[in-house]
């Protein structure tokens, strides 16, 4: 919020309203046009951006540039990106998306196994079915707001998991969940006997990859990822356009003040619910993704820990800011693949040249930290950034740049003074 | 026949009557006032004007059509906008876009899906607004946050959010309560301004017996949930009821 508020405030409305009537820019201003290619770029790009270190150096574990891994960033983008409709713009904490992400892995599951492995009518339908869901859970959960919305919504949630895990088990598969088994007839696809159809996209491997090597490096480009991108930049710019919308103007006038809300002729209730929803089908859009990069799904999907993951994404990246959301799944996504790797053996390895002493003491310090324990770095830097920058990295990054721009405009004021 | 038209209202809080029929016509584009005591039930007869409490019986017509029932966004729908005691503005967001969200309800009504339009391309909304701004000169703040600014500066933009909407009733409740007189001064001059154009009928709840006296053309002044005289500003002024109802309140 204080991004949007700063953002507006700083420039003229007279130079921002000849921008938008200039037309151009997909309809967006100049700002969010930068913002969306910014995007693009770091998104295209991301095979070399996150692999910056060459193969069989001692920083290569700390590469994030393959498949799996990038494909997580953008599909948990996406999710986070759906959940800041909702939370960042009318201030409602859903505790419970997980839900919707779990309903759309289920629905795209059984499309790729009864209808086509081509992922296209899988999507659409994870698409459908969360949002569905989420008109039932939304309509329900929104006769509270605050604490007991989130209560509410962490109930359907839980109530979904244990479906899942037991009742449902005929559709959900319980425990063990779905995959795709050499059984599967999609009836679209001519699969011959006992072969096992594979995720698609009109044919094109979702697990293709080019691999490019350059002197040490290593650069993987891999088809599911930049149909993961692909889907991510649409999605972020829709949110762009909504969050410029009157629609969005008026989501966050919801969170503003429903009183006024009701006394100015305005139902907040409609648009909680169709911002619920919006969030709900991100969720789904999600869901269907991720079913389509691994063709599998089990309940655990929808257990609340993944609800509470894309809140700590969102509050970390910055509610309420557009790139917030991506840029906190990431980080977290980094951190949970990463970091998680480093071992006690790694770290002897990095404190090697230490006197013998130190370095056990050194590893005895840091090892609690990474590994097993990233959750204990993760939660000490949310605890900083909640207290310290309660905009989030999207916060920080404004106050690095106005730092930035303060001292350049000292050197300019010293300069001219000198002279 | 007025505009509004109270009937015959009751509304019971457990054991207490907060107000006992109470029957209220409040002529077209007239300035009304509701005076009375602290506890009175003047803030209970708004509340039941604008559909947040519903009396437990009687009639509140408006316009020829009864309010009773319908929901506080349907009433202002209807053409009733209602001024706070407490300025209730959108804080989170600028001074124009207070101003317009009023008038996208007044042209689009209570929901309308419109995700695909920037608000930048609406610009006859923005120019309704900012010529509003430009009415209660606020033009120059219009990218100012709503939420830091003075107490007065926020009740002037409620009135403009209320005003841009062209209600046919505007009710005001101790519109000038904890002001600088300077404030006051001013918001009495903006409120006679709205009076004097004759196109909006207004109801206001006052304290402020100055406030009061400048604007109103008929008084209603309520005791104990009751009416206890109607009448045009002079005869209110020294009537001996009015006196006995106000008796160590303040001199009327």
């Amino acid at each position: 919020m204080t991004d949007q508020t700063t953002q507006t405030g700083a420039i003229a409305p007279q130079a921002d309203r000849s921008r938008a009537a200039s037309g151009g820019f997909l309809g967006l201003g100049f700002r969010d046009f930068r913002l969306l290619m910014i995007v693009v770029a770091l998104t295209l790009l991301a095979p070399f951006l996150l692999n910056p270190f060459p193969e069989g150096s001692a920083m290569a574990q700390f590469n994030a540039g393959y498949p799996d891994l990038m494909q997580r960033f953008v599909i948990f983008g996406i999710f986070a990106i759906g959940f800041n409709i909702l939370f960042g713009l009318t201030g409602y904490l859903s505790f419970g998306h997980a839900a919707f992400l779990g309903v759309g892995s289920y629905a795209a599951i059984w499309m790729m196994k009864l209808v086509t492995t081509n992922i296209i009518p899988g999507i659409i339908a994870s698409i459908i079915f969360a949002a569905l869901f989420a008109v039932v859970v939304g309509f329900i959960s929104l006769r509270r707001s605050g604490i007991y919305f989130s209560i509410l919504t962490l109930a359907f949630a839980q109530m979904s998991y244990a479906l899942a895990y037991s009742v449902l088990t005929p559709i959900t598969g319980g425990e063990t969940g779905l995959q795709i088994k050499s059984t599967d007839r999609p009836f679209l696809d001519n699969l011959e006997p006992g072969q096992i159809g594979r995720a698609n996209l009109f044919g094109i491997d979702m697990r293709a990859s080019q691999i490019l090597e350059v002197g040490g490096w290593q650069f993987t480009f891999n088809v599911g990822y930049y149909v993961c991108a692909v889907v991510m930049i649409l999605a972020f710019y829709m949110a762009i356009r909504i969050f410029r919308s009157p629609f969005g103007m008026m989501l966050r006038a919801v969170k503003s003040n429903q009183q006024r809300m009701n006394y100015t002729g305005l139902s907040p209730k409609p648009y909680t619910l169709a911002a619920f929803v919006i969030s709900g089908m991100y969720a789904g859009l999600a869901g269907g993704l991720m079913v389509a990069m691994d063709t599998q799904v089990g309940p655990e999907r929808m257990f609340w820990t993944a609800s509470g993951e894309v809140v700590l994404m969102t509050i970390l990246g910055g509610a309420g800011t557009l790139i917030g959301p991506v840029l906190g799944a990431g980080f977290i996504k980094y951190f949970e693949n990463i970091v998680s790797k480093i071992n006690s053996d790694i770290l002897h390895g990095w404190f090697a040249f230490l006197p013998d002493g130190l370095e056990d003491f050194m590893v005895a310090i840091v090892y609690p930290f990474v590994g097993k324990g990233w959750h204990l770095t993760l939660g000490l830097m949310f605890m900083a950034v909640v207290i310290f920058l309660p905009g989030g990295l999207v916060e920080g990054g404004q106050r690095i740049a106005r730092l930035f721009r303060r001292r350049k405009a000292a050197d300019g004021a010293t300069k001219s003074a000198a002279e | 026949m007025g505009i509004l038209e109270v009937k015959g209202v009751n509304k019971r809080f457990g054991g207490l009557q907060a107000l006992g029929d109470v029957n209220l016509s409040v002529a077209e584009n007239t300035c009304h006032a509701i005076i009375g005591p602290n506890g009175a039930g003047k803030s209970t007869l708004l509340n039941c004007l604008v559909g947040k409490l519903i009396p437990d019986s009687g009639s509140v017509m408006f316009d020829g059509q009864s309010v009773l029932g319908r929901k506080p966004h349907e009433i202002n729908q209807m053409g009733i906008s209602r001024v706070f005691q407490t300025p209730e503005i959108f804080a989170d967001l600028t001074v124009l876009e207070n101003v317009m969200i009023p008038c996208f309800a007044a042209r689009d009504g209570a929901f309308r899906m419109h995700a695909y339009e920037t608000v930048e391309a609406e610009a006859d909304i923005r120019d309704m607004a900012m010529t509003m701004l430009e009415d209660v000169n606020m033009a120059h703040k219009a990218e100012e946050h709503a939420g830091s600014m003075s107490r007065g500066d926020k009740r002037r933009l409620e009135m403009a959010m209320c005003l841009v909407q062209k209600p046919k009733l505007l009710l005001l409740d101790e519109p000038t309560a904890g002001m600088a007189r300077a404030d006051t001064n001013n918001t009495i001059e903006l409120l006679k301004s709205i009076r004097d154009r004759r196109t909006i009928t207004m109801c206001i709840i006052e304290h402020d017996m100055n406030v009061v006296f400048s604007l109103a053309e008929r008084i209603t002044v309520l005791a104990q949930g009751t009416p206890l005289v109607e009448d045009v500003p002079d005869k209110i002024k020294g009537h001996p009821k009015v006196r006995e109802a106000y008796l160590g309140e303040a001199q009327v």
